[in-house]
């Protein structure tokens, strides 16, 4: 019997193997399809033992951390499929594939050009070397409350293009997430492209990150807004906001309210207030609830005031 | 499952069988023993395991290791030539930029791939190039400094 005791450590200890030395990752199978049709298809096939992973600067630290716990056994890696990686203009508007790199945004002439929120928003994103590993279509499927492109992206009132073995469908961004790490795609479907209609004329973009201090920080919270004005009215106007609710949302009902008004300070000062009743922020390590709230309208009113300063 | 990855690290091409949950900071250290490269926190945040992949500073702890087949890792130990030490690493050596030395081997491939490749070359912009890398000693001070002095370095021809 004595000796049994040693033998059965032994053993648990080969179990535990992975766990020693290093917050290491437990084994999985690891597939890094090049072709989209073949990464479809093994989907269609594991289904929910399958998952998917990018740039891996999510994921990685998860799965060590043990808040996903990997026993879906199957690791499925987008990032070496060419065909997803593009960022490109067509007709009506701007079309970014799911694992183009946030570096890559950053650094591409036609989305500083075209959507200069986008870049703003991302090269406030982690760090270099996040930047460089991290992909879009990652940080949006991932579903953080804290998501830096959703903001953006919300306020350009864009679409995603999900595909799956057998179909696909295109959804405004706005009902693509359900809750922290929760999102719409089904077992199987992948999050393929990004469509960002071109932004109108007459209208500009702002975008603000409060975080715990300048670089590589999460936000505390996050603005885009869109505002469009004529005749001294506001024609068009999305506030977007993240790391204020479950999932990065829109201002609908501050929206709403502005809409066809008259552009004063007292208005923007009260639609701005208004959003206080939308947002459903929590206190975690970064800030309190309350604090969220009330940058939440600071913010939304200077990011509209700072779309209505010309060349700020 | 071992998978197999092709390789090139510092020069050399490696073929190599991989266990996919192990990271290519783990093989590089592990199987190729690159001895600069550090594990710090292993999610990303202080950068002391930073390589060039492709070029480009990147966590290696972050990367699963069948990730990086067909591409090219640049340590520091790719950077010296012939046993010379390269000019950035003097600059940190002469600009006291090395305290205890747990961030360096990071801290200068990020400063190498900036000092190539950064457009607007002001303090601010190389305070927000590192903001990835950690240092707990230097204040970041003395850096600045090793960085700035390797640039002038390269400006004038000191360099490779």
């Amino acid at each position: 019997m004595v000796n049994q005791a040693p033998s059965g450590m032994k053993m648990r200890l080969n179990e535990m193997k992975h766990l020693v030395g290093s917050r290491g990752i437990p084994p999985l199978e690891y597939h890094r399809p090049r072709e989209l049709q073949t990464a479809l298809a093994l989907l269609g096939e594991l289904q929910d033992r399958g998952r998917l992973i990018a740039g891996g600067t999510d994921i990685i630290p998860a799965i060590r951390k043990g808040i996903l716990s990997p026993s879906f056994g199957h690791m499925v890696d987008l990032s070496s499929i060419r065909e997803l990686d593009y960022i490109k203009r067509e007709e009506d508007g701007i079309r970014i594939g799911a694992v183009t790199r946030l570096s890559a945004l950053e650094e591409s002439e036609m989305i500083r050009k075209f959507v200069p929120i986008l870049a703003d928003a991302v090269g406030h994103m982690g760090s270099m070397q996040i930047r460089n590993q991290g992909t879009v279509g990652g940080n949006l499927a991932n579903a953080s409350p804290a998501a830096d492109t959703a903001p953006p992206l919300l306020a350009l009132g864009a679409r995603v293009l999900l595909k799956s073995a057998k179909e696909q469908r295109v959804v405004p961004l706005d009902q693509f997430f359900l809750g922290p790490g929760k999102t719409i795609l089904a077992p199987g479907e992948i999050l393929a492209e990004i469509q960002i209609p071109l932004p109108e004329d007459q209208g500009s973009f702002c975008f603000f990150k409060l975080g715990r201090r300048n670089a590589f920080t999460l936000s505390i919270i996050s603005v885009a807004t869109w505002v469009k004005v004529e005749k001294e009215t506001f024609q068009g106007i999305r506030i977007a906001l993240g790391a204020v609710a479950p999932t990065p949302m829109r201002g609908l009902k501050t929206e709403e309210y502005l809409l066809g008004q008259r552009v004063s300070e007292k208005t923007i000062d009260s639609g701005a207030k208004a959003i206080t009743d939308e947002v459903q922020p929590i206190s975690d390590v970064r800030a309190s609830a309350d604090y969220r709230k009330d940058m939440s309208y600071i913010l939304t009113r200077r990011a509209i005031l700072s779309c209505l300063t010309p060349n700020k | 499952m071992k998978m197999p990855v092709k390789i090139k690290v510092n020069h050399h091409s490696y073929q190599l069988e991989v266990e996919p949950q192990e990271t290519l900071l783990e093989v590089l250290k592990n199987k190729l023993k690159i001895n600069s490269l550090h594990r710090g926190c292993e999610e990303g945040e202080c950068g002391a395991c930073t390589v060039l992949l492709d070029g480009k500073p990147v966590c290696s702890c972050l990367i699963p290791s069948p990730q990086a087949d067909g591409k090219e890792v640049l340590t520091l130990e790719g950077l010296n030539r012939d046993g010379e030490l390269h000019p950035l690493l003097e600059a940190f050596i002469e600009n006291y930029a090395i305290q205890c030395g747990y961030c360096t081997p990071g801290m200068v491939m990020t400063a190498y791939y900036l000092i190539n490749h950064l457009t607007h070359f002001s303090e601010e912009n190389i305070r927000k190039g590192i903001e990835g890398n950690l240092c707990r000693c230097t204040g970041y001070i003395q850096i600045l400094k090793a960085i700035q002095a390797a640039k002038k370095n390269k400006d004038a021809g000191r360099w490779w």
